[in-house]
């Protein structure tokens, strides 16, 4: 099992990108995935930036991703992508169907994020034939929904060249809309948002009026108020199939997250234990793996 | 450019028999309907058409010269596959004129197994430019898509021009502020949602509750709103609920609001947008008339002057009437709103 690391959701600071990966140089993450997913506007790397750190990673031996925009809406944004499809010469993360097209048409491989629509073995195949090798599910589906888009795969002979990969920790990346809605929180239009996503490194908690976390409010994103934590379902998905878990950055204790399922994954002495008390804190979410509602823990 | 005579396909929605006929009886140019299970976005209890149904509406249609498209535009997982399947082909064995279609694997089988179809990428297909368009017009011969509700006019205009396929927008009805196709928060509080259950906050997990402070509308136990006496209390979507971000209490991220481009209709035609879709397959005969009437009156008064087009009052209020929280929005057409 390798263990990857998302690319970071969130708007940080120059710095505090950098200081992060450097952390992550010496991580047990196996795959990094680096760059913007969310807004055109954050540009504190610029692609050059961001290559520096690809190069630097190889260099410790990671594999490294390029994650590209969950949303194109403008032609500005389109040719941005077409050229980081030309010119990046790392595999890419795929999260909208522009970036699909760009990949296939050069007959590049790439990743599917999970903000494309894979609901079935035929859509998966779809997509390999394309040029996927390896997909994020969709954070809404199920283990039973994997295990027989995972069999399908097989019966139709093709599930040995592709990678699965699955959101594992962290807020679940739930929408996208046009609008902003941290410039909505304060006030200001999308296009003068005065880069507010700065002020928040893990997003701005949105709660009921009964003080229960529901959302986290990123820019045009929506997630899920509480983390998604799949640890305990470490074992479970080994045996599905799956070949890689995502850890989704935040601000803080990531790299201790990375370090929780690296013991587990080396099956260390004493890490059910580290199962068992990640199963109970609270603010945690597991469901939509149990095809329950996914702000529920099981 | 001569404005004059340019027109776009009124596309209108139609839970039911009596809804589909509202529909052809005040304007529509195109029906679209869905069957009577999950394979569409709107699988609401007793919605929808069943065999003998889809063919009496078919046949209505054929007789006044309307088309009637079929959506197929959920999500199919493996255990429930062979019901998408079996409604392309219900769909093509009824002659629909068209199948609005979001899967990738349905829109394979149904590009393999039925090369005449004519097939709409759904908005549920989530596609909002050129490039993914390109993509499904080259692997399936998509002939039109339906965008989402995330482009603001200009952005509209700049795919238009660069477009591999029809366009088809929606004029009216039940705003998404989300990229349709791609917001899972219906699933996340209630374990349905649009892709997966055609159902966004669905009413099976919907309570009402009295109490001391209002009412309280909820979303399997997550409260979404509470209504002094009063207010008008709205369906407890969960992006129109209000909470509570940094201390301030709002509706965080959308107000219950209706969209309405009616304004917009020369822009729209001029950009050379094929067709206007109106929403609300969920919603009743009447509304459907009224709503396909004032848009039917609207769209030929622009045929027939162009440019001097300019909306009527007693429509704006028409449709008013109709809408959520009786207000209307541009939506993301309109750039401020984003």
């Amino acid at each position: 099992m390798k263990l990857s690391l998302g690319p970071i959701l969130y708007y940080w600071p120059r710095q505090q990108v950098n200081d992060f990966y450097q952390q992550v140089l010496d991580s047990p993450a196996d795959i990094v995935y680096l760059g913007e997913t969310i807004c055109p506007k954050r540009q504190e790397l610029r692609q050059s930036d961001w290559l520096e750190l690809a190069a630097e990673l190889l260099e410790k031996g990671k594999e490294v991703v390029l994650s590209t925009l969950a949303l194109i809406e403008s032609r500005a944004d389109l040719a941005m992508l077409r050229k980081l499809c030309d010119h990046s010469g790392c595999l890419m993360e795929a999260n909208d169907m522009a970036a699909v097209e760009f990949l296939s048409e050069r007959r590049l491989p790439f990743v599917a994020g999970s903000a494309i629509n894979i609901y079935n073995a035929r859509s998966l195949r779809v997509l390999h034939r394309a040029g996927l090798k390896r997909w994020v599910m969709p954070v809404e589906l199920s283990r039973d929904t994997l295990h027989g888009i995972l069999e399908d795969a097989r019966k139709m002979g093709f599930a040995d060249q592709i990678e699965t990969e699955i959101f594992s920790h962290g807020r679940l990346p739930l929408a996208y809309s046009a609008r902003c809605f941290t410039a909505r929180s304060r006030n200001l239009p999308k296009d003068d948002c005065q880069l507010s996503c700065l002020d928040y490194p893990d997003g701005i908690p949105l709660d009921t009026r009964e003080n229960q976390s529901l959302f986290t409010l990123n820019g045009i994103q929506t997630q899920s108020g509480d983390v998604h934590n799949l640890l305990p379902a470490f074992h479970d998905m080994t045996g599905i199939g799956v070949d890689i878990l995502r850890i989704s950055p935040a601000s803080k204790g990531t790299m201790e997250v990375l370090t929780q399922f690296d013991q587990v994954r080396r099956g260390e002495p004493g890490s059910d234990g580290i199962i068992a008390r990640e199963h109970s804190t609270s603010g945690l979410c597991n469901g939509y793996w149990y095809g329950q509602a996914g702000m529920t823990l099981r | 450019m001569n404005t004059v005579g340019i027109t776009m396909e009124l596309v209108c929605p139609a839970g039911s028999l009596p809804a589909f006929k509202a529909a052809v009886e005040n304007g529509a140019d195109a029906v679209y309907i869905g069957f009577r299970d999950a394979t569409n976005a709107r699988h609401f209890t007793g919605l929808n058409f069943n065999d003998s149904k889809a063919l009496q509406a078919l046949e209505y249609a054929r007789n006044c010269g309307v088309r009637l498209f079929v959506a197929i535009n959920t999500y199919p997982q493996p255990h429930n596959w062979p019901s998408w399947q079996a409604a392309v082909d219900r769909a093509a064995e009824l002659g629909a004129d068209a199948l609005i279609v979001a899967d990738l694997g349905v829109l394979e089988y149904a590009r393999e197994n039925h090369p005449q179809l004519n097939l709409h990428l759904s908005v549920q297909g989530s596609a909002t430019n050129a490039a993914a368009l390109s993509f499904y017009q080259r692997h399936f011969g998509i002939r039109r898509a339906v965008l989402p509700r995330v482009l603001s006019l200009a952005q509209v205009r700049q795919l238009a021009a660069n477009c591999p396929v029809d366009l088809e927008v929606f004029g009216f009805g039940s705003l998404c502020i989300m990229a349709e196709g791609r917001c899972h928060l219906s699933s996340y509080v209630t374990a349905e949602s649009p892709n997966t259950c055609g159902a966004c906050s669905p009413a099976s997990a919907v309570r009402w509750q009295e109490t001391s402070t209002g009412r309280e509308s909820r979303l399997n136990g997550v409260l979404i709103d509470r209504f002094k006496n009063g207010d008008n209390a709205g369906y407890p979507t969960l992006c129109k609920g209000r909470f509570k971000v940094e201390n301030q209490i709002y509706h965080a991220l959308e107000e219950p609001t209706s969209l309405n481009t009616l304004t917009l209709i020369p822009q729209l035609a001029e950009i050379g947008i094929k067709a206007i879709k109106i929403e609300g397959r969920q919603r009743s005969p009447a509304y459907v008339a009224q709503v396909v009437r004032v848009w039917r009156e609207a769209l030929d008064h622009y045929r027939e002057v162009g440019d001097l087009f300019s909306p009527k009052s007693e429509w704006m209020t028409s449709l008013a009437k109709v809408s959520e929280g009786s207000q209307t929005t541009l939506g993301a057409y309109s750039r401020p709103w984003q």
